[in-house]
């Protein structure tokens, strides 16, 4: 807690922290927003969501490996996620749509941990990034620097959540997404595919954790094993926004961004991930404690 | 089966596990025997909570990595000074004479078990009040967040590790020792699980897996039960862990002590494999796996994970019912059910309209 002192003598540092939470939140908000997306038309709590972010990550690192610049990774890994996706449906997660919700969960596990250890095999169990080379921005007087590619990949969190809103309010499949959420009975009745919307959502999904990957790698480091804290930071997220709301889901991403960037700086970085799990079990203890005064529970 | 057979059956069994460390071509295998043992005491703790109670619990790995701790620190600050263990790898002799050891291996043992129950307890009545999905991720997240506070812990090695106590030699081979030691603790929490589930303790932990609510409306304290389940669980588990830290000697915060993707996962396949909600599916479960453990790090070395995590998916999604509530299902009279032929058929018949 030695660090604390210094946010007191130094409060600019405060900022500092503050802004890097909220930037780097902002793509735990659009990991978050896909989980919660999953959550609420397929019943479907996806373990593997962190390691399709990592996914998208090595994808990009692999562009950018290969001499291209590595905001190009973000369309890229999507498309390629979008088909892992489709293919995990397909294969995987059409069989277990409507089982029992732990045979869901131990299935993405198992899918979680299939992941890491093909992208272990595949690239190396080092922690590597991507270096964009956008440069800084010097703000109060120099004395909070900011790297340039993380306001970069604000604006495109930002811009691919429009997108998906509107996405989902005006297009076809995304009416089709919306009817299935709210009762995939009746959607079958009225002849929408249900199949295919399941398919579609699941491949969207694994998407738009691809882009949130690349952004990951550009701003932050990726290693094949840190997926799960991805998904944990997701959930956590949805689970105090609620399923279905996305501006609950941005404002909890960056908060928790934030609580991040604190935590890590008073306790020591060595205690960021320990933070962030134990954080959910604090979490999900007082959201529960909350609702048993009205004799509910989270369900 | 029948008394007689039964009984048999139970002989052979103890016959055959008692006698097998005796067999000369198995002696280089006697350890992977003994991790046997303890593949199935993880399986069996796992499913008083996630068979027998409907609790799917991802965070047991919690109380196997506190038993280990507690064990191995009890060992080191009985007769050693922290700085001067630290320097052991630098070559002072850290054995204990066989005394000292086998009493601070029984003490630090208990005392991790009295720990972990303590947790449990604590713990238990919060995050025994999450259901479904909340709680298998709460726990999820609460065995990863075990391991990265123990990593971040100085004094008991953090990320570096911490090395137990050798053997010392007067107690034979380690793989003889371990083997006995961890054997004894299986058929012991085995015995005492049955005992467990045929009392109406059993009964009220079936009832809350079937129906919390109603078991509820029905009188019963849910959470009390629960919370002496996980207790259960937590003092076999710790006790496991424990012994455990002293047969590998070196323990990583995250990948032996506090190995969610590994153990904490491990146990929840072996119970699904073998059968869960039911005695002898954790160990039949535990059996194959451990067996097809070795099989794909023998010839798979390298790509034996990526293995396992297909093997996760498989089980769960073609096979979740398991090897026991495969064959009750086929031939239900053998485990004591009756079964209404008509309405069964009638049943089928309903099942496979389109």
């Amino acid at each position: 807690m030695s660090n604390l002192d210094i946010l007191f003598q130094a409060p600019i540092f405060s900022v500092q922290l503050l802004l890097d939470g909220l930037l780097v939140g902002a793509i735990f908000a659009l990991a978050a927003y896909g989980m919660a997306l999953l959550w609420g038309v397929m019943n479907i709590i996806n373990i593997a969501q962190g390691d399709f972010v990592i996914l998208g990550g090595y994808v990009t690192l692999v562009l950018y490996q290969a001499g291209i610049h590595p905001l190009f990774g973000v369309p890229v890994a999507a498309v390629v996620l979008f088909l892992v996706g489709w293919v995990i449906y397909r294969s995987v997660i059409f069989r277990v749509v409507d089982r029992d919700l732990f045979i869901s969960i131990l299935a993405t596990f198992g899918i979680s941990i299939l992941l890491q250890q093909l992208m272990d095999q595949i690239f190396g169990a080092d922690i590597q990034t991507a270096e964009a080379g956008l440069g800084t921005m010097l703000l109060f007087d120099n004395q909070v620097t900011i790297g340039l590619i993380k306001v970069v990949a604000f604006v495109v969190v930002i811009v691919l959540a429009t997108v998906l809103v509107v996405f989902l309010k005006k297009s076809r499949l995304g009416q089709a997404i919306r009817a299935t959420a709210q009762n995939a009975r009746a959607a079958r009745i009225m002849g929408i595919n249900t199949d295919r919307v399941y398919a579609m959502t699941f491949a969207i999904n694994a998407a738009i954790c691809g882009a949130a990957g690349a952004l990951v790698v550009m701003t932050w480091v990726i290693q094949p094993f840190i997926g799960l804290s991805y998904t944990i930071r997701s959930f956590m997220i949805v689970v105090v926004a609620g399923v279905g709301n996305l501006a609950g889901v941005i404002a909890a991403g960056v908060g928790l961004g934030a609580a991040e960037q604190f935590a890590a700086f008073l306790l020591g970085a060595e205690f960021q991930i320990g933070f962030v799990f134990a954080l959910l079990v604090v979490i999900l203890l007082v959201r529960n404690a909350v609702l048993k005064r009205q004799r509910k529970y989270l369900h | 089966m029948n008394g007689a057979g039964k009984t048999a059956w139970y002989l052979l069994l103890a016959v055959a596990a008692l006698t097998l460390p005796t067999v000369p071509f198995l002696q280089p295998y006697l350890t992977q025997f003994a991790f046997l043992w303890v593949m199935i005491l993880l399986a069996l703790t796992w499913d008083i909570m996630g068979g027998q109670m409907g609790y799917n619990s991802f965070g047991n790995i919690v109380y196997f990595g506190v038993g280990m701790y507690t064990t191995a620190v009890v060992q080191r600050d009985l007769f050693f000074s922290v700085e001067e263990y630290a320097e052991v790898a630098g070559g002072v002799d850290a054995a204990l004479n066989p005394l000292e050891f086998i009493s601070s291996l029984a003490l630090g043992m208990g005392l991790g078990a009295v720990l972990s129950v303590l947790i449990a307890a604590i713990l238990g009545s919060g995050i025994l009040g999450l259901r479904g999905h909340y709680f298998a991720i709460c726990t999820l997240g609460l065995g990863i967040a075990a391991g990265e506070i123990a990593s971040g812990m100085d004094y008991i090695g953090a990320g570096s590790g911490l090395v137990t106590s050798l053997l010392p030699d007067a107690f034979g081979e380690r793989g003889r020792f371990f083997y006995y030691l961890f054997l004894v603790l299986a058929v012991i929490t085995f015995l005492v699980l049955r005992r467990v589930y045929d009392s109406r303790f059993g009964l009220a932990i079936n009832a809350i897996r079937d129906d919390e609510d109603k078991a509820e409306a029905l009188g019963l304290h849910t959470t009390r039960y629960k919370t002496t389940a996980w207790c259960i669980s937590a003092f076999f588990l710790a006790l496991t862990g424990g012994a455990f830290g002293n047969m590998v000697i070196f323990i990583d915060p995250t990948d032996v002590a506090f190995a969610g993707p590994t153990f904490g996962v491990w146990m929840v396949l072996m119970a699904i494999l073998g059968g869960k909600g039911t005695l002898w599916g954790p160990v039949i479960g535990a059996t194959i796996f451990h067996v097809m453990q070795e099989v794909f790090w023998t010839f798979l070395f390298g790509w034996q994970r990526v293995a396992l995590g297909l093997l996760i998916v498989i089980v769960v999604v073609f096979f979740p019912e398991g090897v026991v509530g495969w064959l009750r299902e086929r031939w239900p009279h053998r485990f004591g059910e009756v079964v209404d032929e008509d309405a069964r058929r009638l049943q089928v018949s309903l099942d496979s309209e389109p």
